[in-house]
């Protein structure tokens, strides 16, 4: 059975890019142990591949300075089978390979505050665009993309522009971008990906049976989810971050050019340039509610 | 401002059959001639003694004459009336009334206190078309949002009408550009439809003009035009005049040339209209010399079969050969078609819908410019083509001229009030199971050697399996399925609303027609920031007292509300009490800032 999408394998062969959370400073302090949130992780990735032989998974680490490709199905040995010990041979050692050269980076940049640092979730969706992009590019045929975020850390409101583009630049090549929070905090960023680009949003209270949640919300192929019931999000937190000091407000000035956000008023737009003129500065930036 | 000249009759009373005239306007004063000289209900009234003017509603239910009355004096009720023709000659004409009025009263410093009048006109600058009315009424109509403020704020007299809708220009001009524009043209039919019809019992032949007719001759024949301009009344009486036209027309019809020249030999003005029109003859001259060079209209004569013998364009029934002899008759069916195929392409210029001649005439005259002088420039050729281009615009066919603009969208404002579900619910109900991050005061080092301990755990380990307790298992299925079922209970209650949807309806809609009037008000106070003149800083001391109102009536909401659900109530007022605070704490900058100047409040 053949979908509109004539390249399509077939409606349930999907591609799924899994950014995962490594941020030190989170799981140093996460109810889940880092390791058994690993296992979770490996056990959801060989049932995806356990669904469909052709599914394809990609596993792409958020570190605080840096990003990279952890594990990819395709490059997985020659009898392509989906073996976990495997599976979890290959992820451990790439993992633990980019944690160190994290690290490395993490202390060759002063900036890096301890304790108070968000995870490059720009970097890492940014990645997994790309990567679905090359596919759609490359071969006759390719599976159904989405994206699967696992967030812990809290989110980095400096990253806002570049996350907002990514989110929309998702929506435009209509690629899903699911999310679930291990941490405490919702994410601002993800409810709005999610909303945007028609994903699930979750943020399971039971983190014990991680995996269970994966496997019951995240693991069905986007044709599948026509017919299921998912999770719905009650809201969406839909504050912005401000341009200038990257802090997160609900009231603001509005550039009336690019709509860039300010939180305080400027003489002149620091993305466009539009000057601000004297004759009806506030008319030009009216405080506005995002909605 | 310019005058205005438009046929009217002049009443004493309502009763008063009236007198009939003309009603000539012009910045300082009126007059009012009656077309039977003998009567004496001539006017000549200074415009400063009129202090108001005021029209009758005129509809398809009643058979009543549109009327102007312009009073003296709105308490003596002393006045001049006017009935005109149809609705659109009144309606130009009080707007002219209204525009001088405006102008006249804006200058004269002791403005009459005049009482607010009941009249559907008001005078002042504010004076308004009914078209315009019109819209801005249908928009009401439309959108009964806009219409609660718009009765709230404009009838409550906390905004001007002109204030409220300045803000909304480009739903109005939306609303403009969708109606046409298009006005009748000429008909494309020629004037040798005006046919004479004999009775056939006398030799009597009658012509039948119409005011539509004349307005055509008199474009299409400039130097008739002309002549009843030079002619009328002063030589000749309009009746006259037309006789002798028909008369002409006849005898270049029969073409009984020779009768044609003897009568024009007796008759001077007779002979005006059988010579060529030396109008076109002059304007064609001009434009041949636009004609591309290139073209030899001589060598191509010789393919005018027209001139031969047995050739020629059938009409009325006979073969319209040329005399080439005869002056008279090289007024040919083609030139009449060309100049008439010319005028029609011209459009009306004029919107004068009158039927009086006297005043097409004048009405033309005027919209007629001087042709440009005939010297001929490098890009006439350019211009010529730009002229084609603008007088052939079809304009239900092009593009609003308006800028274009694109309406920020913003979403349906109850979806802000969704999104602020997750915020109030989170501390009720989202317990985070003791998921309390602990505080991280780990180094960085630390930390990262924590998570490395965490990988070799996971490598000497393998994987815990089975990955999870069935007992958990099961908890996170419930937990799904009640998730799932209650959402979905609720969007089976309401599908739209969610928080919105626990609060008592009057309340809810309580809540919702603050909101939109909370934007509303900032929107207006914003926009007058900087305040320059004296009635910005009127409009802000109304806006912040409906404001200030506003904030008590929430207040109210607030405390009154039931104890179960004074939480989301508070939750949803908070965006709206924090908008109102920014825009006061602004206006406090504001005046600390211009009492330290020292001037007067905001600096005027």
């Amino acid at each position: 059975m053949t979908t509109t999408h004539s390249k399509l394998y077939a409606d349930d062969v999907s591609l799924v890019v899994v950014v995962v959370d490594t941020n030190p400073f989170f799981w140093a302090g996460a109810a889940l142990p880092f390791a058994d949130f690993f296992s979770h992780l490996i056990h959801f990735v060989n049932s995806l591949l356990l669904l469909n032989h052709l599914n394809h998974v990609v596993v792409i680490a958020a570190g605080v300075s840096s990003c990279a490709y952890v594990f990819d199905s395709s490059n997985a040995g020659a009898s392509g089978a989906a073996d976990v010990a495997a599976t979890l041979d290959k992820a451990s050692r790439k993992v633990e390979e980019f944690i160190k050269q994290d690290a490395r980076e993490t202390a060759g940049n002063g900036t890096v505050a301890a304790g108070g640092a968000a995870s490059l979730f720009s970097g890492a969706l940014s990645i997994a665009l790309c990567y679905i992009q090359r596919i759609f590019r490359s071969g006759t045929r390719h599976p159904q993309p989405r994206i699967l975020c696992l967030q812990g850390s809290p989110d980095g409101p400096e990253q806002y522009v570049a996350v907002m583009n990514s989110i929309f630049s998702a929506q435009r090549s209509m690629i899903p971008i699911d999310s679930c929070i291990v941490g405490t905090q919702d994410s601002a960023f993800l409810q709005q990906a999610s909303y945007i680009t028609g994903g699930v949003y979750m943020k399971p209270q039971e983190l014990s049976g991680l995996f269970q949640y994966l496997a019951a919300v995240f693991a069905s192929d986007l044709h599948s989810r026509a017919f299921l019931r998912l999770p719905k999000t009650l809201g969406v937190d839909f504050r912005a971050s401000c341009f200038c000091h990257k802090k997160t407000i609900d009231m603001g000035y509005v550039c009336s050019v690019c709509l860039s956000i300010f939180c305080k008023y400027h003489k002149k737009c620091s993305t466009c340039g539009s000057e601000f003129i004297r004759v009806m500065p506030d008319l030009n930036s009216m405080p506005d509610q995002r909605q | 401002m310019g005058t205005m000249t438009i046929g009217a009759k002049y009443k004493t009373t309502v009763r008063d059959p009236g007198t009939i005239g003309i009603l000539r306007m012009s910045e300082d004063k009126l007059t009012f001639t009656p077309n039977d000289p003998r009567s004496l209900m001539k006017l000549n009234v200074d415009f400063r003694t009129i202090k108001g003017h005021k029209f009758n509603k005129v509809d398809g239910s009643k058979p009543t004459p549109p009327l102007l009355n312009l009073s003296k004096d709105s308490d003596k009720g002393g006045g001049y009336m006017f009935e005109f023709d149809n609705v659109g000659s009144r309606d130009s004409c009080r707007d002219f009334v209204a525009r001088v009025l405006g102008k006249h009263q804006g200058i004269v410093p002791p403005r009459p206190n005049a009482p607010p009048e009941k009249s559907v006109a008001s005078t002042g600058p504010d004076q308004l078309s009914s078209a315009e009315m019109e819209r801005r009424m249908k928009l009401l109509r439309e959108d009964s949002e806009l219409q609660k403020l718009h009765k709230k704020f404009v009838l409550g007299n906390i905004l001007q009408e002109s204030e409220f809708w300045a803000t909304r220009k480009n739903l109005l001009d939306d609303e403009a550009s969708k109606a046409s524009k298009q006005k009748p043209g000429f008909k494309s039919a020629m004037l040798a439809d005006v046919r004479p019809s004999a009775d056939g019992q006398t030799n009597k032949v009658t012509f039948s003009l119409t005011t539509e007719i004349i307005h055509q001759i008199f474009a299409e024949k400039p130097a008739v035009h002309r002549a009843f301009l030079d002619y009328v009344p002063k030589k000749l009486s309009e009746k006259d005049f037309w006789t002798k036209y028909c008369r002409a027309e006849y005898l270049l019809r029969t073409k009984n040339t020779l009768a044609a020249k003897a009568e024009a030999a007796e008759d001077e003005e007779l002979a005006m209209f059988l010579k060529n029109d030396d109008i076109l003859a002059k304007e064609a001259k001009i434009k041949i010399k636009r004609v591309d060079p290139t073209l030899d209209m001589e060598a191509d004569a010789g393919d005018d079969y027209i001139h031969l013998a047995d050739h020629g364009i059938l009409r009325d029934g006979s073969r319209e050969t040329v005399d080439a002899d005869s002056e008279l008759a090289r007024r040919t069916l083609s030139q009449d078609l060309n100049r008439h195929a010319a005028v029609v392409l011209e459009g009306r210029s004029t919107d004068v819908e009158s039927t009086d001649t006297k005043t097409v005439a004048e009405a033309l005259a005027r919209s007629k410019k001087e042709p440009p002088s005939s010297s001929i420039s490098e890009d006439t050729s350019h211009e010529r083509s730009l002229k084609v281009a603008r007088m052939t615009e079809i304009e239900d066919l092009q593009a609003p001229r308006s800028l274009p603009y694109a309406p920020l969208c913003i979403k349906d404002p109850r979806e802000y009030f969704d999104s602020q579900q997750a915020n109030a619910l989170r501390p009720l109900g989202g317990s985070n199971d003791g998921r309390k991050a602990r505080n991280c005061t780990l180094s960085t080092d630390d930390a990262f050697r924590h998570l490395m301990d965490q990988m070799s755990l996971i490598k000497d380990n393998k994987l815990n399996i089975p990955v999870l307790q069935s007992d958990v298992a099961l908890k996170v299925l419930n937990e799904l399925n009640e998730g799932i079922s209650r959402s979905r209970r609720l969007n089976l209650k309401n599908p739209q609303d969610s928080l919105l949807g626990h609060l008592p309806h009057r309340t809810r809609d309580e809540l919702m027609d603050h909101w939109t009037a909370i934007q509303e008000l900032l929107r207006h106070f914003w926009s007058s920031y900087p305040i320059t003149t004296t009635v910005l800083y009127n409009k802000v001391q109304r806006v912040k007292d409906a404001m200030t109102q506003i904030y008590q009536k929430l207040q109210d909401i607030k405390e009154s509300a039931q104890p179960d659900v004074r939480h989301e109530i508070s939750q949803l007022v908070k965006p709206m009490t924090q908008a109102l605070d920014a825009a006061f704490s602004h206006d406090l900058e504001q005046q600390q800032k211009s009492s330290k100047v020292g001037s007067r409040p905001n600096g005027f």
